[in-house]
Order: C-alpha cells, then structure tokens, then sequence
C-alpha cells in the first residue's frame, strides 16, 4: 500500500494564504488527526489532496506519485464529508455502491456492499433513501461509501461533527478499529481535541495554515510546543501569566502575584529567558486553605459543577483570573472563599513571550 | 373549536370562492362560448342556459369556417400542429444549450461569466418589435424566413434566459460536496453532471422547460412577421377568425379552448414534480 506524502504545500486565495509550507506524511495503515480551530485550513488542506482545488506550490505524492492535476477520479482517494454529500436520489445500497469503481461485476459489487454494510451496521437500511435514514446512518453510509473502494489514501473531513453526542463517543471507539482494517493512510480532519486524541496515532495542529506541531497525542498534550497549541488543547483551557524566570541559589525561581514559586531546575534553559507566558492546566492545579510561600492567594468567583468535575473560576489578588478543575473527592470551595493555588513544578509548562515557543526544548518542525 | 374561528373559517372560504371565481370567470366563460352560436354569443342579456352546439369545433376541426359572406377556409389543426412543433422543438433546444450553460454559470467562475449571463437575461428586456425589423431582414438574406429552424431559432430569445436563470439557481442549490464525492467515487466530470447535477436540478428544469414552453406557446410577434401561414402557430393563427362578415366569436372561444388545453394538462401532469423538494435532505448544513 501507499503512504501519503505532502512536501511543502502552499496555498492562498487572493491575498489570504491558506496552507504555508505544509510538510506531512501519513504512511499506510496509520491515522494522522489535522487538527486546529476554524478557519485554520483543515478543509483547504483535505480538498487539495481530493483534487478540488490544485495546491499553488509544493506536491502531493500518493505512493511515491506526485497526483497533483490528476482528475480526483483518478486519485486512489476514498473521503467522507462533514455534510455526508450522499446522493439524495439514490438508495443507501447504490450510494455504497457508486464507491466502487465500475470494474467491479455485479455479483462481487453486491457482496462487498453487504459485507461493508454489516461491518458498519446499517445493513438493515441499505434500500432507503438518505433522507430516511437518521444522521448517524447517514454516517456511516458515507463512510461505507468511502471505505468500499479500499483507497490508499482515505480523508475523513469532521465526519462526528453533525452526529449527536452518544454516537460520537461510539464512533470514537469504533472509528479507530475500523479504520485499521483498512490498509489506508488516513487522515482526519476534526475541530474537537479529544476526537484527535482518541483516534489518530499522531495529531498534526494546524493552526493558520502552517504547522505548529505533528505528535502523538499525549505528546502534543503534555509538551505542546507553542502556546497556541497549549490553549487549543484541554477544557477548560490551560491557565496562562506572565512571569520573569530567574535563578536563585541553583533553583529557577519565579513570582506570581507576591508567591515564591519554585519551578525547580528542569527549566534550567529558561534561565537566560527573558519574560515567559508560564502556563498550569486546570487539571493540575491543587486548591487549599492553608497559607505557604509557593501558594498564590485567591478569591473564588464561581463554580461550575462540570460531568465528573467541578470548575473553579479564581481570581488573584491582581486580577489574573485561572481555572482549576477539581474532582470531585477534593473537599469544594464556595464562591467568594479565600483560597490557595499550588500546583507541581513539572506541571508548569514555559513559553517564551516574544515567539509563543516552548522553551525547555528548542522548537524544530517534527516532520515524522 | 370556539365561535370566532368558525367565522373566520367561513370567512376565509367566502374570499377563497369569490378570488377563484374572479380569476377562472373569463375560462369558464370562455369554455361556455365555445358551444354557442354567434347569434346566442351576442345577444343581450347573455344567458347561462343555452342549447349546445358543437358546430364551433366542427368548423375548426374540418377547416371550413361557414360565416354569412360565404365560405372560409381555415388550417386551425395545421396550426395547433405547428405551435406543438415550434415550442417543443424551442424548449428541447434551449433545454440542451441552457442546462450545460447554466451548470457551468453556477458552478465556474470565469472571465466575463456574469457579464454573459445577464446579457441573455437582457434579451428579455428588449421589446420584441425592435428586434423583429432588424432580425426579418436578417433572415432573408440567411434565407431563414418562413421556416420552422428560424422560428425556432427566434424563440431561443424567450425559452434559453428563462431556463438559464431558473436552472442556474438549483444547480447553486445542490452542494458541490454531493459532486465531488461522486466523483472521487471513480466517476468522470461528465458523469457527475449527468446523474447527479441533473437529476437533482429534475424539478427545475422541468420548471423552467415547462414555463418556457408556455412563454413560446403564447408568443405572437415573431410568428407573425417571420412566418407565412402554413408555418403559423394557433396564436397567429386565431387571426383568421376576425373576418369580412364580422368577429367569430364562437369558433374564436372553441379555438382558445382547444390551444389552452395541452399547456394545462401539461402542467397539471408537471404540477407533482415541479413541488417535489429539492435536496430530498441528503445534505445536513
């Protein structure tokens, strides 16, 4: 089978660039989530490689061949829309079908449709019109519709987007097995971060038409490497201050709001660092009653009870206000108390202020 | 069901009853004269009751119109013939050169496409008598006078911006996912457009064939000064029955009737799938 390749995509409609310098590749069998906010050239990107629009600079290859100008029907490339795209006049059956190019004969067609459909579950409604199946079944027929061709390359453009939330959190444990028994590279476009995490084998944050890092997922979620890509990833967002790192008697010292935080010596590079975003998930921070050095003072201003969780808005004595999402064992503040805020120095996370980049590890694109 | 909504539902069918007889008074009328003499057509006051006579459609049918100057000879079935020739053909025409252009105007944008476009909707606003005198001289010296192509050709004037303009706006309306996802299913470009552009756009161009067949079913003009008698649609045609010895409003009444007849079982037929709906909810937005 065929990996995907994209050398140094670049793209733009009249003065807006869409893709900047796009390097990528998706090797066969493996699924890569293309992730970032809207507007960040998700769709652009996934288009360009169908063949809707043709990329201004760079190449496309699919097995070593460069498919840039070839008809998208002659692409290898199985997708499945945000909207579905079915084809309204048509049956489930012959919009599954219409996947398969027409070598196929009418015996082998009839029994790929049934066993794509069984494998997806909706063998049941293979004779109705799309618009009498619900939208998960909409769904999966464009995903059968996508899959029946065993494509080399497979794009998957937010396709839980319009489902309702149940199916998603099915689709998420399905999708990946799925996907796997296929052989295609698969690439996935999704605006929600734990849909990447729980999907793709690596993310690739997309975030104005450029690349701002290409990880496994725990990867990108415990060392993103910028600022942007911290903020795009957990919820309620990471809590980020300004701060001036400075050595103290061997240790990376720095201040917020009058406490002494010890950031300890891991963050030794920062040292010559000058003024630094110094960012703490909400996950990570711990809230206490009792005073201490490296504890910062607050005021609770509300809480929101949140699934398992509850989510505490904080507000420091100089406005700066930080989340922290508690569980629900820990013993709950009320609005209005006074508290403490400590988190671990490993949890702090350091960016420079100028560039947004992490600065205990020197940033480099991460080709794979 | 309370008092004043009963009153207001009777009130309703009151006013639905008055406009429907307003509007298909003159058709009910009309159809009433078709079976009547000219002698009872004139009289004063008119009456309702009246004994039948179905001489008016013998008359048209036959081809010989009896009036009191003498006898006529009238090619009314000649000329229902041609109306059917000359607006099918039109519409089938224009439908094979609107629909491509019309997929091309939603779906491309090129140089000079909208400027295109609008100048064959402004063909529609020219009055036709300023095109005829210039166009006539044309067609002869092309040697298209009195024939059926140059008829046919004239009427692309009326039928290709109605059906450009209306196909246009539901070929806008499918989304070009739906097109690109056949396509990358392994289908060419014409193939997409075939049975997936068209059959979706089916209710609008049945539309848009339907109204333009009606708009060269009733036209006048370019008939009249382009044609000579044998090629003459029902509307030139009617001409004929304003004659030395008067108006003959029977046969007049009996024609109307007999040439509104196949556009009116026409779009009673089309009625179905003109309200059919469009995207059949196959894409969610």
């Amino acid at each position: 089978m065929a990996r995907l390749e994209l050398n140094s995509i670049g793209k733009g409609f009249g003065p807006v660039r869409c893709a900047e310098d796009l390097s990528l590749t998706v090797e066969s069998g493996e699924i890569v989530a293309v992730f970032g906010p809207s507007g960040s050239g998700k769709t652009v990107l996934l288009r360009m490689i169908a063949g809707m629009f043709e990329p201004d600079d760079g190449d496309i290859m699919v097995g070593g061949q460069s498919i840039v100008g070839a008809p998208p029907e002659r692409r290898g490339i199985g997708m499945a829309f945000q909207n579905f795209a079915l084809f309204p006049h048509m049956t489930a059956q012959d919009n599954i079908a219409s996947g398969l190019r027409a070598k196929a004969g009418a015996r082998e067609l009839a029994s790929r449709v049934t066993s794509i459909s069984r494998l997806l579950k909706i063998e049941h409604v293979l004779g109705h019109m799309p618009r009498e199946l619900s939208n998960g079944q909409k769904q999966r027929t464009a995903l059968a519709r996508a899959l029946i061709g065993n494509p080399e390359v497979l794009l998957l453009d937010d396709p839980l987007r319009n489902v309702d939330a149940k199916l998603r959190y099915e689709m998420r444990l399905e999708l990946p097995n799925l996907l796997r028994r296929s052989s295609a590279a698969v690439l996935y476009v999704t605006q929600d971060y734990r849909e990447a995490m729980a999907i793709a084998d690596r993310i690739a944050v997309l975030i104005d038409g450029r690349l701002a890092q290409v990880a496994r997922p725990e990867e990108v979620y415990a060392r993103p490497a910028s600022v942007a890509v911290a903020r795009l990833f957990g919820d309620p967002s990471i809590n980020l201050v300004e701060v001036v790192p400075a050595t103290d008697q061997g240790c990376l010292m720095c201040e917020i709001v009058g406490a002494r935080i010890r950031l300890g010596s891991f963050h030794d590079q920062a040292a010559d660092q000058g003024p630094c975003w110094l960012g703490v998930r909400p996950d990570d921070l711990a809230v206490v009653r009792s005073a201490s050095e490296d504890a910062i003072p607050a005021r609770v201003v509300a809480v929101t009870p949140m699934h398992e969780r509850a989510v505490l808005l904080l507000r420091f004595p100089d406005g700066t206000e930080w989340l922290a999402a508690l569980p629900p064992d820990s013993p709950m503040a009320s609005a209005d108390d006074g508290v403490f805020v400590r988190f671990a120095p490993e949890a702090a996370l350091l960016f420079d202020r100028a560039t947004g980049l992490r600065v205990d590890v020197p940033h480099r694109r991460q080709a794979a | 069901m309370d008092h004043s909504s009963l009153a207001s539902r009777v009130f309703r069918r009151i006013a639905l009853a008055l406009v429907l007889v307003f509007f298909m008074f003159p058709i009910v009328w009309i159809f009433l004269m078709s079976f009547q003499t000219n002698e009872q057509i004139l009289r004063i006051p008119p009456r309702i009751l009246f004994e039948p006579t179905l001489a008016n459609y013998e008359a048209l049918i036959s081809g010989h119109l009896r009036t009191t100057a003498g006898n006529l000879e009238i090619s009314f079935m000649r000329n229902l013939m041609n109306s059917f020739v000359l607006s099918s053909a039109a519409v089938l025409l224009a439908l094979l050169l609107g629909v491509p252009a019309a997929y091309a105007f939603a779906r491309f944008k090129f140089r000079l496409g909208e400027t295109i476009a609008f100048t064959l909707l402004s063909f529609r606003f020219a009055p036709p008598l300023l095109v005829l005198l210039p166009l006539s001289l044309y067609y002869q010296q092309l040697g298209l006078n009195d024939t059926y192509f140059g008829i046919v050709w004239v009427y692309q004037l009326i039928a290709l911006p109605l059906i450009l303009w209306i196909v246009r706006g539901y070929f806008e309306d499918i989304s070009p996912d739906i097109e690109h996802a056949y396509r990358l299913a392994g289908h060419s470009w014409r193939e997409a457009f075939t049975r997936i552009a068209v059959p979706l756009a089916g209710p609008g161009i049945a539309a848009a064939g339907l109204l333009s067949f009606i708009f060269c079913w009733n036209n006048f003009v370019f008939a009249l000064i382009l044609a000579s008698a044998d090629k003459q649609p029902v509307t030139v045609g009617a001409l004929a029955f304003v004659t030395a010895s008067g108006i003959q409003y029977g046969q007049i009444a009996a024609a109307i009737v007999l040439s509104v007849t196949p556009t009116l079982l026409l779009a009673l037929y089309a009625q179905r799938y003109l309200v059919e709906g469009l995207s059949l909810g196959a894409v969610k937005g």
